[in-house]
């Protein structure tokens, strides 16, 4: 018995430095010509990206005769950020908003002037902020201010962490400002919708889970893509609420230059955000909800209804209301302003939340 | 004695069987088999689809290796620190005793980070370690070191009360009659601690595999390279692939059954040994 026993462990313990050896050894993976590439992104790009790896390896393939393999990492835009920061490989960030991007660049990965790298200060497709309620509406929520009232249940994630409840924040905020409130009215107002929420999220992706699979809460403040992909998977049981006033948000794309630099991957990663801008990519963008850059392709796109309630996502793929005020970052004096002001640790955000 | 209290309230006994029953079936039965029913929904071939997705076999392939190097590496530091602490009398016992436990009081995300702020880019250390070109965080080392670390005391703890209920003195004779120290360890005390030691590495090796916290923190999430089951899983939950969450948490309740199952033979085959002394 005691054989029995010590031969076991023996084999344990082989088998472990074996497959830590094969684990060692699948990273260099010998074939000559393929491209390792890791992309790390925020929530909701899941589907999105894993639709255009394909679109660019086969481009890439057919171009180069290389083969590239790209890894995907998602989570809230901020965290992801951090973790570029901490070290975590990524040769491109596509991240939420500029100010993640600008994370990982001050902590020296990162070169200036990223926004103007690419074309549309290097947003390739922009998206707008949106409540996605269950059919029926049966809160009969339609703008901002219901948002306010007692009987109403929100989800948003924590704009700590996640770019997109960046969005939702300053959105709800530029509603307020825009009634011609002052700053402790809106204060107020923010206070009151805070308290409203009952779920407060990481990621834009655990907080649709939070609203869609747990059933928690009347409204979720959503990425427009995000909406639309819900409404696209549950067909029926949900609507798209679009407010009076929303904000453009513009997804930032960068090159890690340390990363690249080092893996020399640097030609194979700026080609990667570069085929986002092309007219099939573009295409493939708009086909999974976020807005495209390119104006004509835009155009294609945009929906023949109007109105501001959507309870079926239309026959032709035409889905984009163009008819919504939108403000811009700019607006609020860019993201470095808007980060310190509202979202610094003491910051607007905190006073909102912190009450 | 028994059979009269059982027979003067025979209510007690099957209200106290029913309440166990009923938490059981709430807390353990009825989400089992709702993983199963939701595994399961979309027909066997959408399950065998879904667990055997590249992206799922590496999960399962990580996992099973971080699971085999968590376990040697935990057995042998048990065996070690086990003996130490229980055959020798030195200062400072009571707090290396204590450190010991450290892991298992501390949150696996707190485990997680302690690694993430020593090892990663923002640490003093990294310079070295990208001369050395070893990656440690964001990698497959990161995710085994968290794993060692949240089991670190798991088979020390199980070995201690058996050594330490044993005594010396059959090492100690031992060594008067001339047997050296390996002799000793396999012929004296391996056979008190065989059953004890096996039941440490079951412990380990089930706690491994689940692991979630603290190698979410070290992971970076990278699809298909640093992903284990149960973040391959959170993935898809994410995904809106229900179906497919649901058949790899089978899987893993799978390999959760086997390692209860071999658990419970030990714990039998132990129990004879220690009846046939």
């Amino acid at each position: 018995m005691g054989h029995h026993i010590k031969t076991g462990l023996l084999l344990c313990l082989c088998a472990a430095l074996l497959c830590a050896l094969a684990a060692c050894g699948g990273e260099d993976g010998g074939e000559g010509e393929v491209v390792e590439l890791t992309n790390v992104s925020y929530d909701p790009t899941r589907e999105l990206y894993a639709a255009y790896n394909q679109l660019f390896s086969d481009y890439w393939l057919d171009l180069t005769g290389q083969t590239v393999e790209i890894t995907q990492s998602h989570g809230g835009s901020g965290s992801q950020a951090l973790q570029v920061a901490n070290g975590l490989e990524a040769d491109v960030v596509t991240l939420a908003l500029e100010q993640d991007v600008q994370a990982v660049a001050d902590a020296g990965l990162i070169e200036d002037g990223f926004v103007q790298e690419f074309d549309n200060d290097s947003a390739p497709y922009t998206s707008i902020i949106v409540f996605l309620v269950r059919a029926g509406n049966e809160k009969e929520i339609t703008n901002w201010d219901d948002l306010l009232r007692e009987d109403v249940e929100i989800v948003t994630p924590n704009p700590k962490t996640s770019g997109g409840a960046r969005w939702n924040y300053l959105a709800a905020w530029y509603y307020f400002e825009r009634q011609g409130l002052e700053e402790e009215e809106i204060l107020a107002n923010m206070t009151t919708l805070f308290q409203n929420v009952v779920v407060l999220d990481s990621g834009a992706r655990a907080a649709t889970t939070s609203f869609v699979e747990n059933g928690q809460g009347d409204v979720l403040i959503a990425w427009e893509n995000e909406a639309y992909l819900t409404m696209e998977e549950y067909p029926g049981e949900y609507e798209i609420v679009i407010p009076s006033v929303s904000i453009l948000c513009q997804p930032t794309v960068a090159v890690v230059d340390e990363v690249v630099d080092r893996n020399g991957t640097r030609e194979v990663a700026e080609a990667y955000l570069e085929y986002l801008y092309s007219e099939e990519a573009q295409r493939l963008v708009a086909e999974n909800y976020y807005r495209p850059c390119n104006a004509e392709i835009y155009q294609e796109y945009v929906s023949q209804s109007e109105g501001s309630v959507i309870t079926a996502l239309s026959g032709d793929g035409a889905w984009i209301v163009d008819a919504v005020e939108l403000v811009d970052i700019d607006y609020f004096g860019g993201w470095a302003e808007a980060t310190q002001r509202h979202f610094s640790d003491g910051g607007l955000f905190d006073q909102i939340f912190g009450e | 004695m028994k059979t009269g209290e059982s027979q003067g309230r025979p209510w007690a006994k099957w209200a106290l069987i029913g309440l166990a029953a009923l938490f059981l079936g709430v807390m353990l039965v009825l989400p089992l088999i709702y993983i199963l029913t939701v595994a399961f929904r979309e027909g066997v071939g959408v399950f065998i689809a879904a667990i055997t997705q590249s992206d799922a076999l590496k999960a399962v392939l990580l996992t099973l290796g971080t699971m085999l190097v968590t376990v040697a590496v935990n057995t042998l530091f048990g065996l070690f620190a086990a003996w130490c602490l229980t055959k020798y009398a030195f200062r400072g016992k009571r707090v290396l005793s204590a450190l010991i436990d450290l892991p298992v009081t501390l949150s696996p995300v707190t485990a997680g980070l302690i690694y993430l702020l020593t090892y990663g880019r923002q640490s003093i250390l990294y310079p070295l370690l990208q001369r050395l070109g070893i990656t440690i965080v964001f990698a497959v080392p990161g995710v085994i070191l968290a794993t060692i670390f949240v089991t670190f005391p798991l088979v020390s703890r199980e070995l201690i009360p058996v050594l330490s209920a044993q005594g010396t003195q059959e090492e100690e004779a031992a060594a008067l009659m001339g047997a050296g120290t390996w002799t000793i360890f396999r012929r004296v005390t391996f056979p008190h601690i065989r059953w004890a030691l096996l039941y440490g590495v079951v412990l380990c090796a089930a706690r491994a595999m689940g692991e979630f916290g603290a190698v979410s923190v070290v992971s970076g999430h990278l699809s298909g390279k640093t992903n284990t089951l149960p973040l391959y899983i959170e993935l898809l939950y994410q995904g809106y692939d229900f179906t497919g969450a649901f058949a790899v948490s089978a899987l893993l309740v799978v390999m959760s059954v086997i390692i209860l199952i071999l658990r419970s033979l030990l714990e039998r085959k132990g129990d004879k040994a220690r009846n046939a002394h």
